[in-house]
């Protein structure tokens, strides 16, 4: 096959450094690879249009304090229920709340049920997983009976119960909801250790004399590390919208927190003549869910190519 | 597989040799049971370690103290935990997940009562979504990177993004309350109450059954939306799994040789590359399903649908243990039960996997 | 031979569209095929597998193909429509491929994929088509035919699963066949079998016969004229039996690199490729 562009002159300067065919050190090959999986995600729309989405979310939740004058907690009650206008962009709630404000503040809750769930899973997942594929034999079989028995488990019910016994309150949310999800990471981090394991440059690695936890924490989890990242993400519309589920029922975040689940279940009572209060939440979840969703499917499109078919 | 040219021998055509399939049998039963024992674990834990008095938490602040000290008498507080933990599995295997403080009924009772509702909407919605949603992904699977394409990638997209008790509340809002097109919340008019006795609890199907057309219309109209919503969910996951596989079937060289021997296009898609897809369905659409009945919880708070998530929502409020137990155990089973069976069913259909 | 040929390709082009530009797979050949056993031999990227397949207007997804002619029995196969393709595909004009772990259909019985073939082209019962595939089966030497019918592509060896494709491929009695790369995924000893198969049912059929293969002697040995091909182009035609007397210094090195048993015992060359073949070359080569 011939390219018709096969004679271009090479690039100069710092992306010549990230083209050029021979890197001369690792970091630079690092640095390419980086650079090139780079280029392939700015080439695809749909993964720039979650990665502006997300670093919007980002920047929000940031600059909270600049975009708003206040934290949407000074309550108003002889304003309350009014209509979106100049003064109020997104109206006002039952207590004369403004709504913009509680959205853009919402943001940092979201923003930190999401951190708190994936600080929790990753390592458990990695742990787990790592351990299991790693050693083998027993341990091996008996963690990932565990791990599939938690796999099989429904996830807004076990949240609710576990969220019933222990009391209302958006860390108790927090951690019913990593309950139900850190299994799959388990099963990601295996199936890498497991192909790690049987990999020529382990036992390089070994013949060397590096320890087993050496070994691990050296080699196998940076190469689970991208396929963890991808699922994360995708995962993350999943926790968003199970924190907004628990939010409305009453069983996560607590009010006055302006969490956008709580706020729909408070404007549903007044639904019908004072739509703005449950519906403008509503698109804020969605937005960023699609956000991540989106997001997360370029990323995989960049990083792991061959899980195409796992949805 | 054999690897001479010489037929195979008996054993490895058609059907496997019956010990590898009892054994697959027996592997299958071993993981339903530990899964089953898993979560009757988790909810026991959830039910009994947790709380700081779970003997409190069943009988209520209002009880009397002799019904308290008899409860923890019953649940054997003051013995091992698992001894405890086998007290409350042996009830449970009898189908007694104890008294309800709301409604003052068996658990059980109130569970058979309420579950038929979800069903109905979930059996609903899943055949929605599987009718419409698979000719979704395979249209879009084939049209690859056109119109049609990225519309179903958004449709599934916003199916899936979609806090799905906020969109009940928007399409409440502008169907029932705006248009009023559709009734509103429930599941039928309250003056309907008591016309059909329960034969199967599925409205639909008794009130058709004893001729009852008006409950019949009107149970159907109190049904679109909330079957709808779910329906959306149902159709977005489908579409979007099927679109997948439809793509990785569509680049194997077996849709060549099928084009090459002369096979019009439809044949190929259908006859060919959907005939690889079915089977790997199976399994999404049993995900689906076991989704939608736990999705069904917040559907049903928002639409006031008498299932058993709302059962399970009412009995968290009034601080109903038993009954918030008793219904997450048995939606855990239907969840996981059903998983595992799209998991069989679909190592019986694949003749790759035997 | 007067006879009018069966192909006849004039100036034929195969482009991809790439995200990193417009790749040329084939770029300009001419060849005729008659009722003779024609050899397309190349390396890896030489064009030559998609030769065969834009004949049957089978070119992948982003693909496009051009040509000033390219015909099949006075027939225009470049503008013809879909009916009239489905009609030639397998029919008239068949292909085999080279890996029947791939190319048979998995969930599909070896049987039913034979049986599927002919009553594309025939209308039959599905009892006459199983009979026919039976015989088919039979005629490519698989014992038990009753018993491999019932199989599935995984549970057939590959020469076995070859012999199933060629059954499948031939019932329908085509006049041509394009084989490609059909011994390349075998047992060097069960691709003798195969090929012993193919050339008696070729010459049992009368069937014009284009063999594509990166095997130069596979090709010299089994066809009558041999086109040599290295980026899309052809860079040599000759008859398989002046194959030892070729000019171009390409093909030259290609024999050069075969390694003989009666030949020297030092390291074998390696193929010099001048960047100037890859130039456009315009008329017949």
């Amino acid at each position: 096959m011939v390219m018709q562009d096969a004679k271009a002159s090479p690039a100069k300067g710092l992306r010549g450094w990230l083209l050029s065919d021979s890197p001369a050190n690792a970091f630079q090959a690092r640095a390419q690879n980086a650079y090139v999986g780079w280029l392939a995600f700015r080439g695809n729309p749909i993964a720039m249009a979650g990665l502006f989405i997300v670093a919007g979310l980002l920047v929000v939740a940031a600059l909270a304090p600049v975009l708003t004058g206040g934290e949407g907690l000074a309550q108003n009650l002889g304003n309350r229920l009014k209509p979106p206008s100049a003064e109020h962009w997104f109206g006002t709630d039952e207590l004369g709340r403004d709504i913009y404000q509680r959205i853009i503040w919402g943001s940092r809750v979201t923003l930190y049920i999401v951190f708190l769930v994936s600080i929790i899973v990753m390592p458990i997942g990695l742990l787990v997983g790592t351990i299991a594929g790693y050693m083998g034999g027993w341990v091996d079989t008996v963690l990932m009976r565990i791990t599939d028995i938690f796999l099989a488990f429904p996830r807004l019910i076990l949240a609710l119960a576990f969220v019933s016994a222990l009391g209302p309150g958006l860390e108790n949310a927090v951690i019913a909801i990593a309950v139900t999800t850190w299994s799959p990471y388990a099963r990601l981090a295996r199936a890498e250790a497991l192909t790690v394991r049987k990999s020529e440059y382990i036992l390089a690695a070994q013949i060397q004399g590096a320890s087993r936890w050496r070994i691990v924490t050296g080699h196998v989890v940076p190469m689970c590390l991208s396929s963890i990242i991808v699922r994360l993400t995708l995962d993350m519309a999943g926790i968003i919208l199970t924190a907004a589920g628990l939010g409305f029922l009453g069983l996560g975040a607590q009010p006055p927190l302006p969490e956008w689940g709580v706020m729909i279940a408070t404007g549903r009572a007044f639904l019908l003549d004072q739509w703005w209060i449950s519906t403008i939440p509503g698109f804020a979840i969605l937005i960023v869910s699609m956000g991540f969703n989106l997001l997360g499917d370029g990323l995989r499109d960049v990083l792991d190519p061959r899980s195409g078919s796992e949805g | 597989m054999s690897h001479s040219d010489k037929t195979p021998g008996v054993g490895t055509g058609g059907f496997p040799s019956l010990r590898g399939f009892a054994g697959k049998i027996i592997g299958f039963a071993l993981t339903l049971f530990l899964t089953f024992l898993g979560l009757m674990a988790v909810t026991f834990v959830i039910g009994r370690v947790l709380p700081t008095d779970p003997a409190m938490a069943i009988v209520g602040n209002r009880a009397s103290e002799e019904v308290y000290q008899a409860m923890r008498l019953q649940l054997g507080l003051d013995k091992h935990l698992i001894v405890q933990f086998w007290i409350y599995l042996a009830s449970a295997l009898q189908g007694d997940f104890g008294q309800s403080i709301m409604t003052a009924r068996p658990v059980v009772d109130d569970i058979k009562r309420f579950f038929p509702a979800t069903l109905e909407l979930a059996t609903l919605a899943t055949i929605v979504g599987v009718l419409v949603g698979i000719p979704m992904g395979v249209l879009a699977a084939v049209r690859q990177g056109r119109m049609i394409d990225h519309v179903v990638r958004v449709f599934g997209l916003i199916g899936y993004s979609v806090p799905i008790f906020w969109l009940g509340m928007v399409a409440l809002l502008v169907f029932y309350a705006k248009l009023e097109w559709l009734p509103g919340p429930g599941r039928y008019d309250f003056y309907f109450e008591g016309i059909v006795e329960p034969v199967t609890g599925v409205i639909l199907i008794d009130s058709a059954m004893a001729g009852e057309w008006d409950l019949f219309e009107n149970a159907l109209g109190h049904i679109i939306l909330p079957a709808s919503m779910l329906a959306f969910f149902s159709l977005a996951y489908i579409a979007r799994m099927t679109r997948s596989f439809m793509l990785d079937q569509l680049n194997q060289e077996y849709v060549l040789t099928a084009r090459v021997k002369g096979l019009p296009e439809r044949s190929v898609i259908w006859g060919h590359a959907f005939r690889n897809v079915r089977v790997q369905l199976i399994t999404v659409v049993g995900l689906s399903y076991a989704g939608l009945l736990e999705g069904s919880v917040l559907t049903e708070t928002v639409f006031s649908w008498p299932g058993i998530g709302l059962y399970i929502t009412n009995s968290l409020f009034n601080a109903d243990m038993n009954a918030v137990i008793g219904g997450t155990v048995v939606v855990g089973l239907c969840f996981v039960g059903i998983n595992m069976l799209s998991d069989i069913l679909y190592r019986i259909v694949d003749p790759r996997a035997r | 031979m007067s006879e009018k040929p069966l192909i006849e390709v004039e100036d034929l082009w195969v482009r991809f569209r790439t995200p990193k530009g417009v790749v040329e797979a084939v770029r300009g050949i001419d060849f005729t095929l008659g009722r003779e056993r024609l050899g397309i031999v190349g390396e890896s990227g030489s064009g030559k597998s998609q030769t065969g397949r834009a004949l049957l207007r089978l070119t992948s997804g982003n693909g496009s193909i051009s040509a000033k002619r390219m015909e099949f029995d006075g027939i225009d196969l470049l503008n013809a429509d879909k009916k009239t393709l489905y009609g030639i595909r397998g029919n008239r004009i068949s292909m085999i491929m080279q890996d029947p772990k791939y190319s048979l259909n998995p969930v599909m019985t070896v049987g039913s994929q034979i049986a599927e073939a002919y009553r594309i082209h025939a209308t039959a019962s599905a009892s006459k088509a199983r009979d026919k595939a039976m015989n088919m089966l039979d005629a490519v030497r698989i014992r038990e035919p009753e018993k491999v019918y019932k199989l599935y592509p995984h549970q057939v060896s590959g020469g076995m699963g070859q012999r199933i494709m060629i059954a499948m491929m031939l019932i329908p009695n085509p006049q041509v066949l394009i084989a490609d790369e059909p011994t390349s995924a075998l047992d060097v000893t069960v691709q003798m079998q195969v090929l012993a198969l193919l050339d008696d049912m070729v010459r049992k059929n009368g069937m014009g016969l284009i063999l594509v293969s990166h095997d130069l002697n596979l090709v010299a040995s089994f066809c009558d004229q041999v086109l040599v091909m290295y980026g899309g182009q052809i860079m040599e035609r000759l008859a398989a039996k002046d194959l030892h007397k070729a000019q171009h210094p390409y093909t030259r090195g290609l024999l050069n690199c075969l390694p003989r048993v009666d030949g020297s015992h030092e390291a074998l060359p390696v193929l010099e490729r001048d960047p100037a073949w890859l130039e456009q070359q315009g008329g017949r080569s």
